[in-house]
This record gives structure tokens, sequence and C-alpha cells, in this order.
């Protein structure tokens, strides 16, 4: 019974990671019309960089929130820059796009691999989130639920943003209708470059905090990007709604899947997608079929 | 017309003496790997070039093949049977692939190819009691057809060589017959084709099955170039790399995929002799081939030397079409 308790925190905690990373990538998707393949390779990024900061830079030793803080702001310049100088060479054409996030994120991999060597980077979680909460003859480590906490944060946050803003409604209209949005003069390029920008940061920020529990390590990014497909394919691209319950269902299949199916983890993992590929193909809460 | 035909002559001349000129082992092997990857690029180029649908996990089929043939060999079938039910299994994942895939095209297409790549991947790594998982299956002995050892480099080259003009003459058939015209239309106006009366998702059925095909063939000749298969060989890497010999040697040519082949083997040989940053030139050569010239290296070089740079960039043909795959 504690057994599966237990298991459910964590799948929670899991799914939790999962939203703040493919929430960013499901409005790329959304608004942009393709799936962004450096997705993996930000929140690996954003892992290097926190750990970095956190173990220590030119001496100086940073806090655990503002190296994550730091990192999510520079890895979201880096991907406005990257969707400035690269994916806007390409205009109306998908596939080149794709195949160029592709090509970046193998960059983004061999140089990682180059700046920080093959071992793995261990990240010590906050000092004032190490512990337990007991409840009976049960005990949950404080720092996984405080993931959980800040996930909710996130996602309130993001949902005010989008239905609450002007902004927000901008990107709204540019998700259903980019040509349309054009002509009631929203300018839909400048939204492209904020919203990749926010979802690189974000990509990153989930990476850092994940790092205490995942560790960083090469192929971090390998591991994570087919997790932000599957939870966008399932939840349907450029809803939020969608990446939230997307990524709480792949956190608890990924986890139980671990746990009990060890061999066949993967392939439990991508049989709710196949699912919805068959039945439904623009996603539970998806507005358009990629 | 003739000089095509005297350059098919010559080419073809050289295929067949490289083993006499060919200095050293090593270099014969680079010309098998080159050729047993070019039928590899040349399957997906049914797909990725002719029929525009960018496969992102077309190195899952290469690679049940290969697993297919290593498993097998190692529970002590014979050659010919191995390969023969490699190839079923193969035949029998492609039918599968391709009817998950082409619910799909365009984005959407990429997006679950490249999901389905990963599942297999995925359980090469972790399905450890029939892949070995990272172990991988080795492959002890190559086989024997008519009695001629295929353990010497220049028998195996030649064992590829006939491969690989098979494969040639196998798809300037297809591209001329009737059902490679019907892709090239679904490729260009799907729903114009449609309309015709053609029945697209048939049509990309059966490529696709082609496609896999050539593959498989491909991924045993592999196996047994290598005697060794590890989940490496299904990796995104592995599928991003034929993807990137069929659109660096130019998507929906003949030969391109070869060029592109010849590319990517050589470079990688070489390149992984002097520094071990592979994939960061990998991505690189990507990136700049995709957005410099998306038709691929030798039409964009000789369009790069007639023009200046600056009009290079104004005049960069769309290969890649809004909403779909390249043309």
């Amino acid at each position: 019974m504690s057994f599966y308790l237990v298991l459910t925190v964590n799948s929670i905690t899991f799914g939790g990671l999962l939203f703040l990373l493919s929430s960013g990538f499901s409005l790329i998707f959304g608004l942009m019309r393709i799936p962004n393949l450096t997705h993996g390779s930000l929140f690996m990024l954003g892992a290097y960089f926190g750990a970095t900061f956190v173990g220590g830079l030119l001496g100086f030793v940073f806090n655990f929130w503002i190296a994550a803080l730091l990192a999510a702001v520079l890895v979201a310049a880096f991907g406005a820059v990257l969707e400035r100088l690269l994916l806007r060479q390409l205009p109306g054409q998908p596939s080149a796009q794709v195949l160029v996030t592709l090509g970046l994120s193998f960059m983004v991999a061999d140089f990682c691999l180059m700046v920080w060597g093959g071992d793995p980077l261990s990240v010590q979680t906050p000092d004032s989130l190490v512990g337990f909460v007991r409840l009976g003859p049960l005990a949950f480590p404080l720092y996984r639920l405080a993931i959980i906490g800040i996930a909710a944060v996130v996602a309130i946050g993001l949902w005010l943003l989008l239905d609450r803003t002007r902004i927000g409604a901008m990107i709204r209209a540019g998700v259903d209708d980019p040509d349309m949005a054009r002509v009631v003069g929203i300018r839909v390029s400048q939204l492209f470059t904020t919203v990749f920008a926010l979802g690189a940061g974000l990509a990153a920020f989930a990476g850092i905090i994940g790092a205490p529990i995942l560790s960083v390590y090469p192929g971090l990014d390998q591991d994570m990007l087919p997790l932000a497909l599957v939870v966008v394919i399932i939840g349907g691209s450029g809803s939020l709604l969608g990446s939230f319950f997307g990524s709480i269902i792949i956190g608890f299949i990924y986890n139980f899947g671990q746990a009990l199916l060890p061999e066949l983890a993967y392939f439990v993992l991508f049989l709710p997608m196949l699912l919805v590929l068959l039945f439904k193909p623009q996603g539970l809460f998806g507005r358009f079929v990629p | 017309m003739s000089a095509r035909i005297v350059t098919l002559v010559v080419g073809a001349v050289l295929l067949i003496t490289l083993p006499f000129w060919m200095p050293g082992v090593y270099y014969l092997n680079v010309a098998s790997q080159i050729l047993f990857y070019a039928v590899f690029a040349i399957g997906l180029n049914i797909l990725a070039g002719y029929g525009g649908l960018v496969s992102l996990g077309h190195a899952a089929l290469f690679g049940i093949a290969a697993y297919a043939t290593g498993y097998l060999l190692q529970h002590g079938f014979g050659h010919p049977a191995a390969i023969l039910i490699a190839l079923v299994v193969a035949m029998a994942s492609t039918a599968l692939y391709a009817v998950l895939s082409l619910r799909a095209s365009g984005i959407g297409y990429i997006m679950i190819t490249l999901a389905l790549g990963e599942i297999v991947w995925g359980l090469a790594y972790r399905w450890i009691s029939v892949t070995g998982g990272d172990n991988g299956i080795s492959v002890h002995v190559r086989p024997e057809p008519f009695g001629i050892a295929l353990t010497s480099a220049s028998a195996f080259y030649y064992t590829c060589l006939i491969v690989f003009a098979l494969s040639t003459a196998m798809i300037a058939i297809f591209v001329r017959s009737p059902l490679g015209a019907a892709l090239k239309g679904t490729r260009d106006q799907p729903r114009r084709m449609n309309a015709l009366g053609y029945h697209v998702w048939a049509i990309r059925f059966w490529a696709s099955m082609l496609s896999g095909l050539l593959t498989a063939i491909a991924g045993i000749l592999f196996v047994y170039y290598n005697q060794f298969i590890s989940p490496q060989t299904l990796a995104l890497t592995a599928s991003a790399e034929v993807v990137l010999m069929v659109i660096a040697g130019g998507a929906s040519t003949l030969f391109g995929p070869v060029v592109g082949a010849a590319l990517v083997v050589i470079v990688k040989s070489v390149v992984s002799g002097y520094l071990t940053r592979w994939n960061f030139l990998l991505g690189a050569i990507f990136v700049a081939i995709v957005i410099l010239m998306p038709e691929g290296l030798v039409p964009g070089t000789v369009r790069l030397w007639k023009l200046g740079w600056r009009k290079t960039i104004a005049r960069r043909p769309k290969i890649f079409k809004a909403g779909g795959p390249p043309v």
C-alpha cells in the first residue's frame, strides 16, 4: 500500500516537471506549428547552467533559486536568439524548421559534452527543503512536494497569463488562426519570439528544478524530448489544459511502468500516445490536427 | 543523354574495379559502408524525397532487421533462414509503422515517426532478455553464399555492390513506373490526386513498404559488416544521419542519396580519426544545408558558385513548401 502511495507522489512530481517542460513545447507548437526538437536540449542546458551556478562560478556560489532563475533567463535569451536568427530564416517552411531544430539539438548535446564532460553532475537539494513530511507511517520527501507546489503555481500563472492578459489573448488568437490574427493587427512574428523565449525559459527552469531528482547527464535531452512529445500528442498542441493532463497521465505511466514493467517501460509509455493518435488525432484538448 | 551514359559507365567501371586500385583494406571497408548506407538512403529517399514524407524513425526499421538477424543467428538459425525471417519481421514492422504514421503527413508524420523510432530504441535498450540491452548482439560469422566466404573485405564489398546496383535499378524503374508517378503526385497535390480517384493512402503505404524493404536489406548488410548491433544504431541520431544523407545529396534525385551517403560516411570516418566532435559537426552541416542549400549539396554548390552570397540568400529555392515536405 505504502509502495503505491509513494509511487503516486513520485508520479505527480514527475508530472509537474513534465508540465513545466511541455507547456512551453505545446505553446510553441500551437503558435508556430512546429515541434521544437531543441526543447529537450533547452531542458538539459538549463540543468547544466543551474548546476554550474549552484556549484560555484568564478568563486561565487549562487543560491539554488537564484541559480534556477538565472539559468531560465539565460536559456530564454538563447531561445529568442535561436528563433530570430535561424527559424526566422525559413518562414512558412515547417519541415525545414523542424530539421533545423533537430540539427541544433545535436550541436547543443555535443557542446554540453564538450564543456561539462561525460560524468553526471549531481545537484544538492536546497537546504530549506531537505527532509521529509511524515504522515502516519509514511514519509514523503519535502522537495518532491515542493516541486508539485511550484508546478501548480506556474500552471496557475500561465493560465492567468493566457486567459486574463492582453498578450495571452494575442497568443490564443495566434494559435487559433495565425492569418486572421495578422489581419486584425497582431504582430504574430513578434509573438513567435516571445513564446519561444517563454517556452525555452520554462524548459530550462524545469531542468534545474528537476536536477536534484534526475541529476544532470549527457543524454538527458534525449530522455526528456520524447516525453514532451508524447505529452503534447496526448494532450493536444497549443492547449495548456492538454499539457497539464497529459503531463499527469505520463507522469503516472512513466513511474508505474518503470516500477512494475521495467523491461517494457518505454513501450507502455508510448501506448496511450498510439491510442490517442488512432482515435482522437488532435489530442484530448487540442484545437487542430498537426 | 550520351554524357549521362558515359558517366554511368565510368562510374560502374570504377566501382567494379575498386578493390584492385584501392590502397588498403580500410578504404575498401569505407567503400562497403558507403554502399550499404547508400541503399538505406535510397530507401528513405522514396518516402522523404518522392513521397514528401520525412521519416525521422527510419533507423528503427534498419535496426529491427539487424536485430532480428542477430537474434536468430544467436539462437542457432542458419544464414538463409535468419535473413529471410529477418526480412519478414522487418516488413511486418514496416507495415505497422506505415499504418500508424500515415494517419498524418507533414509535421504530424515527422512527429509520429520520431515517436515510433524512440519506442523501438527504448525496446532495444530496455528489453534486455531479447536484445542484450546496452551490450547489444554480436554476430560471429558472415554467410558463405555459393561457397564464397564473405570474410574478406573485397568479397563483402562485391556483395554490397550487387545489392546497391539492384536497389538503384529498382528505384530507377520505380520512379518511372505509374506507382512512382502517383507517389510524386501525392507529394505535390494530395487533394487533387484524391479527387482524381487515386487512393493516396494506399500509394503512400506501398511506397513505405518498398522503402522499408531497402532499409531492412541495408540493416542486414550492416549487421554482417559490423558483426555487432547495439541500441546506438537505432537512436534518433542515426535516423537524422540518414535524413541528412538524403537532403545533403539532393532529395528526390536518383543519385543524390548516394552522394549524401558517401559524404556522411567519409566525413564521419575521417573526422572521427581526428576529433570526437562528430555530432556537433553533423548538427552544423545539417543546419547549414537546410538553411543555405535545401536542394542538396551538388546543385546548391553550383548555385552558390554562380551567384554571390547575398543573392544566394535571396534566391534560395523553397524546397520545403508551406505545411509540407520537401518538393
